[in-house]
């Protein structure tokens, strides 16, 4: 990205501003929608302004893994579609889209937000497996975060399928929901030059210094961090960008159904 | 004796038969087959004497000698720059229409310009195959400095620049800020941020309503509007300048 367009935003951020008119710590609008798709178990969509993600859970049973036969595993992909963005390609999964299902997935994971021991069937022969699935429908700056609110969402929503013991019929759902301990989310903090803010559009995203995703959970409790960009940043600097997200995730947790 | 087959201003669809016999001349968009004129594309049917003119509804910049617009760099070669216009084509900016300075052989040519810079261009020609050639020889063709580059549709370009640029005069009157429209539609800006926020919604006012008429009124109430809304320090339309036109919902 070009110096010159970086330079315009910085000194707009002298003034308080962002390139669209906002303030630093001010998110676009926020829209959660739940049970979006047919398919799926569990499913929502996410608008960030006009960036747009959509999120499903499909559970299938599964054989645990060897190191944790009591319980049900979790799996997290992402794909940006090439319709989102002219900067999206079809074909194997890029950086962008590994680090945004992992941010995702280690959040959920790490926050344990799902109580795992609870999808275990029989012991270290069946579980049920958790996978969620993100897609991108538009590109428009703050992926990280509209995706890991998405999948959030999807799995408040999803139902297990009716299961007799062998075979899973998808087409019932019971009204039996997955078992949720806490809810976590991510907040991404950018930092240009001395500025942080929150909620990139797609021409700030290009020219940020670095940036912080935080995982919290309701309580505030940090789960887990991610930190891109090329330049490096100061420990007192991740402490003001753990506040900012802390303050932000609050706001956006009262767009999830409780 | 020729007659046209649809009436003037109507919008016609690529394959159209629009006038028979030889008293009419295809231009833009038009062209002939037999005794008839078709149309190549979707668009206002605009008839001008014996000329047969078609103005596109929508679609990508096609570049045209004498041009003056923006592109950005986008490779640097051995004798020159590649420069995107937006545009189904790239151009080639070559070193000795660069600049008036000699560029000693083996010379760096990112001195000049480098990757991702924008520049004001004019082109020069256009071959049969789509070749392009820029020129920064002329008045105000230049390199841009600091600003925001937004992108218009290249058809909208003339009702955003008005009679005699009165359009954009008004905005750049209106809201102090400095404004460059690239007959490619691409667009710079630099101004103070709220001010240069009301220019862009008054860029995507333009784009949206330029077919309904009194459009210069409206942009004019619209931009005193907004200069009020700016002056008793409410915020003046956020979140709606970013990327295209904002659907209404």
């Amino acid at each position: 990205m070009n110096e010159f367009l970086k330079l315009h935003i910085v000194k707009w951020f002298e003034k308080g501003k962002r390139y669209d008119g906002r303030s630093l710590d001010e998110f676009r609008p926020v829209v959660v929608e739940y049970g979006v798709t047919k398919n799926a178990e569990g499913s929502a969509r996410v608008k960030i302004g006009d960036t747009e993600v959509i999120a499903g859970v499909k559970l299938s049973v599964e054989k645990p893994y060897p190191d944790t036969p009591k319980d049900g595993n979790l799996m997290v992909g992402a794909e940006l579609l090439p319709l989102s963005s002219p900067d999206y390609e079809a074909g194997p999964p890029n950086e962008e889209s590994i680090e945004v299902a992992r941010v995702v997935d280690r959040g959920l994971r790490e926050s344990k937000a799902i109580d795992t021991k609870k999808l275990c069937l029989i012991e270290g022969e069946k579980v049920w497996m958790i996978a969620i699935d993100i897609c991108t429908i538009n590109s428009d700056g703050n992926l990280l975060d509209a995706a890991a609110l998405a999948a959030v969402a999807a799995v408040q929503d999803a139902r297990f399928p009716e299961y007799d013991g062998k075979v899973v019929n998808y087409k019932k759902l019971t009204d039996k929901k997955l078992p949720i301990a806490r809810l976590p989310l991510s907040i991404t903090v950018m930092k240009i030059g001395d500025y942080l803010f929150v909620d990139p559009s797609i021409e700030e995203e290009k020219v940020v210094d670095s940036r912080l995703t935080v995982a919290l959970a309701q309580d505030g409790k940090i789960c887990a961090m991610q930190k891109g960009g090329d330049a490096p940043v100061a420990i007192d600097d991740i402490g003001r960008m753990i506040e900012l997200a802390t303050v932000k995730a609050a706001e956006l947790m009262a767009r999830l159904k409780r | 004796m020729g007659e046209l087959l649809v009436q003037d201003k109507s919008i016609v669809v690529p394959g159209e038969e629009v006038a028979a016999g030889m008293d009419f001349l295809p231009t833009e968009g038009v062209y002939r087959d037999g005794d008839k004129l078709v149309a190549s594309r979707l668009g206002l049917l605009a008839v001008d004497g014996r000329l047969v003119k078609l103005i596109p509804l929508a679609g990508k910049y096609l570049p045209k000698r004498g041009d003056v617009i923006i592109g950005k760099v986008i490779d640097v070669a051995i004798s020159g720059w590649r420069v995107e216009i937006n545009s189904a084509y790239t151009a080639m900016l070559s070193m000795k229409d660069a600049t008036s300075e000699f560029i000693a052989r083996g010379a760096d040519l990112t001195r000049y310009f480098t990757f991702g810079d924008y520049l004001v261009t004019s082109i020069v020609n256009v071959t049969s195959q789509n070749l392009v050639d820029l020129s920064m020889k002329g008045p105000g063709l230049r390199k841009l400095p600091e600003g925001r580059i937004i992108t218009v549709a290249p058809n909208k370009v003339p009702r955003i620049i008005g009679k005699q640029g009165s359009m954009v005069s008004m905005i750049k009157d209106a809201t102090g800020c400095k404004i460059i429209v690239g007959q490619n539609g691409i667009v710079w800006l630099q101004g103070e941020p709220g001010q240069e926020l009301i220019a862009v919604a008054a860029l995507r006012k333009i784009e949206s309503e330029s077919h309904i008429s009194g459009l210069t009124d409206r942009i004019k109430a619209f931009l005193d509007e907004e200069a009020r809304k700016l002056q008793i320090g409410q915020s003046p339309i956020a979140h709606s300048a970013s990327g295209g036109i904002v659907p209404q919902r």
